[in-house]
């Protein structure tokens, strides 16, 4: 409170003299208190007052606190920023900027911050930074006072919005001003102008706000704010209804990569794999590798270290498909419980072979930084690495329907699987046709798990969580078919999504799976059944 | 069928390979205490407890290159009980009544716990279980060097309470008797402290859960109330991985919304990209950036131990180190291994713990421990930011529950008992389980 009493009386001032350049000697004194400051409360007193000497020189200092890039030596009051790590690591000096050359880096011990200094480094970055030159750090700090109202601010949001230019930035100071109105003590008729202001903001927090101001105010104002946040509320229903089908499609998505190969290998070829999960996990292990030697080999390709994974995954799967079907599979055609308790054998011997190999635990994967945070449409906010996995599923998906229906191999697949001893009849050599069918369902499934690495674990579990769901799919949509496989996936991602909310994630799938089984009684075959003669009895 | 007969003689192979890993690594030797490790090395917990395992070993060798105990050399017997909780009770079997061990050390999942506590009261040995619980159990024959809900979940509530001036709480967890428990305890402690039941968000998850698109959107609306908020988390497990990239993903800052975790540390964070993650919370007895000396020599001998300088080391470890070298000492206060004996000698031993200080073995066979507030940082290690002044002493039935707060154990002469009732004045009260 006391900082932001004292910004707003600093604030008008600086933005009317522009920015001050002074490089105060005391600036320098109380940075190097930072080296001394034992508890939270101390360090957190000190950046209290560097905001209020309102010196905008103190950003970089503030920042770098915050990050935990701010270290300092007791013995001698020495404070640097460090910037990079290890051998690399470079000493700045906190309130210029520079690097100093001679510095020694021993001694050195990181300024210890919690997330309630985080906070107060927050805020007070935020006063600083209204002023700022560059457009986006005015408006991230007009956002933060936007989320955290301080009637304290209002008229330093008023100096601001008066010397501010960019109407996108304006607006959002203006918001900021309102919400900071209605904390504070200011007549009705100026709160019910800045009601009307945030009604058309629109999110959640303004929601709340104006909900504490309809529960403590009177006549106008309270139906202002009624109005207000009624219209609110009903905008917000319809953005949660558009959200929870985005989920929907998102968790659809996972399940049609984790199911389309297993709607080739069972779907189509009739073999019950229990492997199929560990062809995933063996191509998230894949994409662990590649990623690792892409960073020892090419650091800078690291972002692009999924485009090599996934050929190599698409091998490496396919490969182990390929040897299991002639290994093992082929001697068990015809006879589906022996091949189901054979490759659920294959799978535990895949788990723990990988186990051995690569340890019990967790291996890092890393986002690259075009998958990694989320953007927003309205009230929505959609994630990176969920909107690009959607996409590949898609991709995958259209991929695998061209090589079906557009190839000869995709032809000879599907004589085989349709009428084999026809097929042999016609010169298919269909051993082969088999044993690249199986491959190209693990070869899927790799390349699936070079996907699912993104956003879940690389274990040597990571296959036995999507084994059941790929069936359900599979069987649901109607084996033997890819188009029922993507309308499975799709229908099951967006009900359980939107049972999630009301029913909990834990009874969610269990009303899944019993519609399912209800389902399947209806309609043995799922809901693409094949049709003539060439279905088995 | 020449061929269908050769496969399956394969798959039989493989079969009795596999048992053949699994058997455990007893070499008849006479002349040695045997000591039993029962951590599963396969299936879902592999990925914790097999860390614990390789502790053990280590804490035995150590303790041989001292002399072994009471001029015997220590032997492990290592047995995989696979996360498939019937098999604990047949390989605790196994280990007591076949490989004729003088202690166990094992077991991760309370619902494991639950099933060999039958086997080790009817065998009459002794079991050490090293993790966090929730409690409402106290067992002749289990010691439980793990923190009690008042050693771990209390204090980081209390924590996010007074220090970050939280008014509102999600409680999400795994859907098992842990998070169950915990929840249940915290949610009783939370009204008692005046928090409205509509600022109390329970949420459960199924094991490995991995779509955490919704719950983490209704985290941030239920924070969006205009008060503070944080999470409270006992979510297990592989799905801790899933749920900590979606938070960063959406941008969920601990600045705004902390998510203080029982089950998540050094090891669940290895797999996890922790830039992003930054403030957020865990709660426990023991992190591996501690600084003292008895940590320093810990991690060196781990290290060395492992051939590993990036192993990391995490509380459960801590806990078997204590609970070893309690064992050590008890065996050496009574002379004997025997199991009665060992159980009325242990009661008051004190022995260091990793974070500077001593522990001690109460009488309700739970331990002394400080309880430290740890934020999580882009190396993924913890920083303490706060902790206990002092220790905090196990208490085995929480208070906060009505069935349970006039129940006590202790296991000293005359009492022996695990769940006496201080308001009827008869042994044999029942908590929630």
């Amino acid at each position: 409170m006391i900082l932001r009493a004292l910004c707003l009386i600093l604030l008008p001032l600086l933005l009317v003299a522009g920015t001050a350049r002074a490089q105060d000697p005391s600036l320098a004194e109380i940075a190097a208190k930072f080296a001394t400051a034992e508890k939270f409360d101390q360090t957190e007193a000190l950046v209290r007052e560097l905001g209020a000497t309102g010196d905008p020189a103190v950003r970089p200092l503030l920042e770098a606190l915050g990050e935990g890039r701010l270290q300092a030596r007791k013995s001698d009051g020495a404070v640097y920023i460090v910037e990079g790590s290890g051998k690399n690591a470079k000493l700045l000096d906190p309130l210029t900027g520079e690097e100093v050359p001679d510095a020694s880096a021993s001694g050195l011990k990181k300024v210890k911050v919690n997330n309630g200094l985080r906070r107060v480094i927050r805020d007070t970055l935020s006063s600083l930074t209204l002023g700022a030159k560059n457009p986006q750090a005015r408006l991230s700090a007009a956002s933060n006072m936007l989320a955290n109202p301080d009637p304290a601010m209002v008229e330093a949001l008023d100096a601001a919005i008066a010397a501010e230019e960019d109407p996108a930035v304006k607006q959002r100071m203006q918001e900021a001003r309102a919400a900071a109105v209605l904390q504070s003590d200011l007549p009705d008729a100026e709160k019910i102008a800045a009601v009307e202001v945030l009604g058309s903001v629109g999110d959640r927090n303004v929601l709340s706000l104006l909900a504490a101001v309809e529960a403590k105010s009177e006549g106008d104002l309270r139906r202002a704010a009624e109005r207000a946040s009624n219209n609110i509320r009903s905008v917000l229903a319809a953005w949660d209804a558009a959200q929870n089908i985005w989920f929907g499609i998102s968790l659809g998505s996972v399940l049609l990569l984790a199911a389309i190969g297993l709607a080739i290998t069972f779907g189509v070829m009739g073999v019950i794999n229990m492997a199929h999960g560990e062809m995933v996990m063996l191509g998230a292990y894949t994409t662990f590798v590649v990623q690792g030697a892409v960073q020892s080999i090419a650091p800078n390709l690291q972002d692009w270290s999924l485009a090599f994974a996934l050929p190599i995954a698409f091998v490496v799967a396919g490969a182990v498909g390929i040897a299991i079907e002639r290994g093992i599979i082929r001697f068990l055609y015809g006879r589906p419980l022996e091949t189901l308790l054979a490759t659920w054998g294959v799978s535990l011997v895949l788990q723990q072979a990988v186990r051995t190999i690569f340890g019990p635990t967790n291996r890092e994967v890393a986002n690259p930084s075009w998958m990694s945070a989320s953007f927003e449409i309205g009230q929505m906010a959609i994630t990176w690495n969920r909107l690009w996995i959607v996409v590949f599923s898609l991709a995958v998906f259209a991929l695998l329907l061209f090589i079906f229906n557009r190839t000869s191999w995709g032809l000879h697949m599907r004589a085989v699987t349709q009428n084999r001893r026809m097929a042999a009849s016609m010169g298919i050599r269909t051993p082969w046709v088999d044993a690249f069918t199986f491959g190209l369902g693990s070869g899927v499934a790799g390349i699936a798990g070079v996907a699912l690495s993104q956003i879940g674990n690389v274990s040597p579990n990571l296959g036995q969580g999507y084994i059941i769901d790929s069936f359900m799919v599979v069987v649901f949509g109607g084996v033997g078919n890819l188009w029922g496989t993507l309308l499975g996936a799709f229908s099951l991602g967006i009900a359980n999504k939107f049972l999630e909310p009301y029913a909990g994630a834990v009874l969610g799938k269990i009303v899944v799976l019993v519609l399912i089984i209800l389902f399947i009684q209806k309609r043995p075959r799922g809901l693409f059944a094949l049709k003539g003669r060439a279905v088995e009895a | 069928m020449k061929l269908t007969s050769r496969a399956s003689g394969l798959l039989m192979g493989a079969t009795i390979i596999a048992g053949m890993m699994s058997a455990g690594q007893s070499f008849a030797a006479e002349d040695t205490i045997k000591v039993g490790i029962l951590h599963s090395l396969s299936g879902t917990m592999a990925i914790s407890e097999t860390t614990l395992k390789d502790a053990m070993l280590m804490l035995i060798e150590e303790q041989n290159k001292k002399g072994g105990l009471l001029g015997k050399k220590l032997e492990a017997v290592v047995v995989d009980p696979a996360s498939d909780w019937p098999l604990f009770a047949e390989k605790a079997r196994e280990l007591i009544s076949v490989n004729g061990v003088d202690a166990v050390f094992g077991c991760w999942t309370s619902v494991s716990r639950k099933s060999v506590l039958p086997v080790f009261e009817e065998l009459n040995s002794l079991l050490f279980y090293p993790v966090q619980y929730e409690g409402e159990e106290s067992q002749r024959n289990v010691f439980y060097t793990g923190a009690a809900p008042n050693q771990q979940a209390i204090p980081a509530v209390d924590y996010l309470m007074n220090e970050e001036g939280v008014e509102r709480w999600v409680l999400a967890g795994t859907d098992y008797v842990y998070p169950q428990t915990t929840n249940k305890i915290l949610k009783a402690y939370l009204v008692s402290k005046g928090v409205a039941e509509e600022d109390i968000m329970i949420n459960y998850t199924p094991f490995g859960h991995s779509d955490w698109q919704t719950i983490v959107t209704d985290i941030k609306n239920f924070g969006s109330a205009g008060k503070k908020t944080a999470v409270v988390s006992t979510i297990n497990g592989d799905a801790n991985v899933p749920f900590y990239k979606e938070l960063a993903n959406q941008g969920i800052k601990a600045e705004d919304i902390p998510v203080v975790a029982f089950s998540v540390g050094e090891e669940e964070l290895a797999g996890i990209d922790t830039g992003p993650l930054v403030g957020h919370l865990a709660a426990w007895n023991y992190f591996q950036s501690v600084e003292s000396e008895a940590n320093a020599a810990f991690i060196e001998t781990w290290h060395a131990y492992t051939g590993n300088d990036k192993r990391v080391t995490n509380d459960p470890m801590e806990a078997h180190y204590i609970g070893f070298n309690m064992w050590v000492k008890a065996v050496e206060k009574a002379g004997t291994t025997d199991a009665d004996a060992v159980i009325d000698a242990i009661v008051g031993v004190s022995v260091p713990n990793l974070s500077g200080g001593y522990s001690t073995m109460m009488p309700n066979h739970h331990i002394t421990k400080p309880v430290l507030i740890g934020e999580i940082q882009d190396d993924g290690q913890f920083e303490v930011v706060w902790e206990t002044p002092g220790l905090v002493v196990g208490d085995e039935w929480s208070d906060f529950l009505p069935d349970s707060k006039d129940l006590i154990a202790d296991w000293r002469a005359p009492l022996s008992c695990g769940n006496f009732n201080v308001a009827t004045g008869k042994c044999g009260g029942k908590g929630i389980n």
